[in-house]
C-alpha cells in the first residue's frame, strides 16, 4: 500500500473526473459555505421519501422537475408472493404512500410487480436512467453504486430529498478527492467484492470520510460493468461520499446493450462523455495504490465492513482502525475469538443478492461454483435477484433450473435480507454468509450474525455448509 | 428550525466507536411516514432486550446521566443515510452531538434538523469522558458565536469548526430549503446554459 499526498504540478488547469462533473453542475458556491449543486436525476424509494413529500405539501409546492425523478419501492417489499398485498400493514402503507406521492406529483414510478421494479441501484443503470457525467442522488447511502457508470452519485438525507424535489438542487460541501489505483492480475476466485472488502479492511470504515473516490488502474479497467457497480457500491463503507470510474468502452457497450443502439443521445451529450476522465497531471488530495496479486477471497469476522480478512485467515488480535474494546465487543457479538480461523465453521443462512451482489454476473458466479453439487442440508439459502430484469436473465440462461435442481430457491426481487425490513430476517444468534454490504449488529435481524463475502465464498459455504475457501472446490 | 446560540448541559456519554445509523435506529423502525416518535426507539437494540425490557447497563437507562448533549466515540453516524437517525436523536431531546469524527451524511442530516455536530480533538473527547466518569453532573458549554466548547469540570476549552453559512442557519433558525427556494431564479438561469 502506497500512501501519500500529491502536490499540484505546473499544469494547474488539469482537472479530475470528479472536478469536471462537479464544476459543470455548480449553480453557485456560497462564500465559506456549500455549493449549490444541480441534480440530473433523483431516485426515491419508500423509506426515505414520505417525509420529504409531506414537506412539499406543507409548503404548498410542486415538484420542480418531475421528469428527473424516478420512484421505485424496494426496501420493504416481500420476495415471495409479490402479486398479493403486502401482509405487514405498516410496510404496505409505506409502499402505497410512495405510489400515491408519485401519482399526485406526476412522477414516474415502477411499483411492485412492474417489469422494471427491483433495487434502485440495480434498476437505474440497467435501464439507461443512470448515464455518464450525470449528478445522481437518492435517499440511500448506496447511491455511490451509480458512480461506476462515470456519474457523480451520492446518498442524501430526507431533508435533501425535499430540497431536490422542490428545486432540483442540493447544498453540498465540496469533498476532497482520492484516487485508489489497483494494478495487476486478480487471482483465482477473486472478484470485485473481494477488492472492495480488501480496500475497506486496509483503510477502515472512516478511511475515506470527507473524500470522493475515483477507482483507477488496470485491474479496475478490466472489471465488467457489474463488477464496477459492486466496487463503487461499497465506497460508502469506507466512509466516502461516493466512488466513480471513468467511462470507457465497457461502459458504452453496457449502455448500448441495455438501452439499445438507437441514437438516443444528443451530440452535445456524447461530446461531453468523451471528456469524462481525469486529465494527466490532475491532482488528487490523496492517492492510494494496491496490487491485485495481494487480494484473496475475503470474509468479515466483525460488526463493521472494515473488519475483514482473507477467507482462510485467522481473526487478528487487533484491527488497526478500531480500539481493542471495539474489536472485543464485535467478537463477543459474533461469537468468535481472536486468533481463530473461520474456515470449517458451520453456517445457517446464505444470502445472495442486494444492490452489492444482486446482478446477473453474481448469479453466474454462484451457479458456476455450485454446478453439479447440492445445497448442504443445514443451509437455508435466499437467492434474491436485484431486479426483474436480472430474474429474466437468470431464466434465459437456465441458471434457475440448475440452481433449483441443486436444492436452491430463487425469490422475487427486492432489498430483502440485506436490511431485513421485509420478512427475510436472519434469526438471533444464527450465522449468515451474505453478499450484501453491512455486517452491523442486528442489520439482518435482531441478534443476527453476518459474515460478508462475495458470491463465490457464499456458494462454497452453501454447498459445504461451513465457511470454505472457494479455491479448494 | 429552532435557533441555536449557546447551550450548557449535562451530557450522556457513549464511549463507543463507529456507532452506525443501524444502531441509532434499526431498520425495522423506519416504516413510519412522519418524522415523529423516532426518539422512543433511539438505540433500541442496545437500550431494550428482546423482551422489550430496559437494559440497565445501557447509558440511556442509567439515571445518573441525562441532558441534551450526546458525547460519542469516533466515526459517529456511519453507514446508512437514514435521516431517521437524526430524527431519533433530536426526538429524544439531544441538541448537540460531540465526537472526534462524524460520518459525512449523518453530519448533514443532523444539521438539517437543528442538531449541532461538534467535532473535538481525540484528547478533548477523552477529557470529557474522564470528567463525566468522575462527576456525572459535569457540564459542557457550547458557544456557537465563538465556536467554542468548554468542559466546565476541568475548565478546558477548544475551538470547533463550522462553515459560515451553516453557522448563520443555526444562529437564525433557517434551513437550506428556505434558502434554495429563494434562489429559484438562479436555477432556471443555470438550466438555460446547461441544456
Amino acid at each position: 500500500m502506497r500512501n501519500g499526498n500529491n502536490f499540484r504540478d505546473d499544469n494547474g488547469s488539469a482537472r479530475t473526473l470528479f472536478d469536471k462533473i462537479w464544476d459543470r453542475h455548480t449553480v453557485t458556491t456560497l462564500e465559506d459555505g456549500p455549493t449549490q449543486l444541480y441534480i440530473d436525476r433523483m431516485y426515491c424509494h419508500e423509506v426515505t421519501s414520505p417525509q420529504a413529500f409531506a414537506g412539499l405539501r406543507q409548503r404548498g409546492l410542486k415538484v420542480f422537475r418531475p421528469k428527473q425523478i424516478t420512484c421505485i419501492p424496494d426496501h420493504n417489499i416481500p420476495t415471495v408472493n409479490q402479486e398479493q398485498p403486502i401482509r405487514d400493514t405498516v410496510s404496505r402503507n409505506q409502499v402505497e404512500t410512495l405510489g400515491r406521492n408519485a401519482g399526485d406529483f406526476g412522477l414516474t414510478c415502477y411499483p411492485v410487480g412492474h417489469p422494471k421494479n427491483g433495487i434502485i441501484h440495480v434498476v437505474g443503470p440497467e435501464n439507461g436512467l443512470t448515464l455518464p457525467g450525470m449528478t445522481i442522488v437518492c435517499g440511500d447511502s448506496h447511491t455511490s453504486t451509480h458512480g461506476a457508470m462515470g456519474a457523480l452519485a451520492f446518498g442524501i438525507g430526507t431533508s435533501e430529498v425535499e430540497m431536490v424535489l422542490a428545486t432540483q438542487c442540493v447544498f453540498q460541501s465540496r469533498p476532497k478527492t482520492m484516487r485508489i489505483t489497483i494494478d495487476g492480475k486478480l487471482g483465482k476466485c477473486v472478484g470485485a467484492k473481494d477488492i472492495a472488502l480488501y480496500i475497506i479492511s486496509q483503510i477502515g470504515t472512516g478511511g475515506a470520510t470527507g473524500y470522493f473516490i475515483e477507482y483507477a488502474g488496470e485491474t479496475v479497467r478490466n472489471l465488467s460493468m457489474e463488477g464496477r457497480l459492486t466496487l463503487c457500491n461499497l465506497s460508502i463503507e469506507s466512509g466516502a461520499r461516493g466512488g466513480m470510474i471513468a467511462p470507457d468502452e465497457t461502459t458504452f457497450e453496457y449502455i448500448t446493450k441495455t438501452v439499445g443502439a438507437q441514437p438516443l443521445f444528443s451530440e452535445k451529450e456524447m461530446k461531453y462523455w468523451e471528456t469524462l476522465y481525469s486529465d494527466s497531471g490532475s491532482v488528487f488530495d490523496k492517492e492510494i495504490a494496491f496490487r491485485a496479486e495481494d487480494i484473496e477471497p475475503m470474509i468479515t469476522y466483525g460488526t463493521n465492513p472494515g473488519m475483514g480478512m482473507t477467507v482462510n485467515g485467522k481473526i487478528p488480535n487487533h484491527c488497526g482502525h478500531s480500539s481493542g474494546e471495539t474489536v472485543k465487543r464485535a467478537l463477543d457479538y459474533m461469537g468468535f475469538r481472536a486468533g481463530e480461523k473461520l474456515t470449517g465453521k458451520p453456517v445457517d443462512y446464505i444470502f445472495l443478492g442486494s444492490c452489492t451482489n444482486g446482478r446477473i454476473e453474481d448469479f453466474r458466479a454462484f451457479a458456476g461454483l455450485v454446478s453439479g453439487r447440492r445445497k448442504a442440508d443445514n443451509i437455508t439459502a435466499w437467492l434474491v435477484p436485484g431486479s426483474w430484469h436480472v430474474s429474466e436473465q437468470i431464466r434465459e440462461e437456465g441458471l434457475d433450473r440448475m440452481l433449483i435442481e441443486a436444492g436452491f430457491e430463487i425469490r422475487q426481487p427486492g432489498c430483502s435480507a440485506c436490511l431485513a425490513m421485509n420478512d427475510d430476517k436472519i434469526p438471533a444468534g444464527k450465522y449468515a454468509v451474505s453478499t450484501s454490504n453491512r455486517n452491523f449488529e442486528g442489520r439482518q435481524g435482531p441478534g443476527a450474525r453476518t459474515i460478508l463475502a462475495g458470491p463465490l465464498v457464499a456458494a462454497a459455504a452453501a454447498i459445504t455448509g461451513v465457511i470454505t475457501d472457494p479455491r479448494e472446490i | 428550525m429552532d435557533r441555536f446560540i449557546t447551550l450548557t448541559s449535562t451530557v450522556v456519554p457513549l464511549p463507543v466507536e463507529n456507532v452506525d445509523t443501524d444502531q441509532i435506529i434499526p431498520a425495522r423502525f423506519l416504516k413510519a411516514t412522519s418524522k415523529e416518535g423516532f426518539g422512543d426507539n433511539l438505540f433500541r437494540d442496545w437500550r431494550y432486550d428482546e423482551h422489550g425490557q430496559p437494559v440497565s447497563s445501557f447509558v440511556l437507562n442509567n439515571p445518573l446521566y441525562g441532558g441534551s448533549i450526546l458525547v460519542a466515540g469516533k466515526n459517529f453516524g456511519s453507514g446508512s443515510s437514514r435521516e431517521h437517525a437524526a430524527w431519533a436523536i433530536s426526538g429524544y431531546g439531544f441538541r448537540v452531538v460531540v465526537s472526534s469524527f462524524f460520518a459525512d451524511i449523518f453530519r448533514n442530516n443532523a444539521m438539517n434538523n437543528g442538531v449541532l455536530p461538534v467535532v473535538v480533538s481525540a484528547g478533548f473527547l477523552a477529557g470529557i469522558f474522564a470528567s463525566v466518569e468522575t462527576n456525572p453532573c459535569a457540564t459542557l458549554t457550547i458557544d456557537l458565536p465563538e465556536q467554542r466548547i468548554t468542559d466546565n469540570f476541568t475548565g478546558k476549552s477548544e475551538h470547533f469548526a463550522i462553515n459560515a453559512y451553516k453557522k448563520e442557519c443555526f444562529l437564525n433558525g433557517f434551513d437550506d430549503i428556505d434558502y434554495l427556494l429563494s434562489r429559484k431564479g438562479t436555477i432556471e438561469t443555470f438550466e438555460k446554459t446547461y441544456y
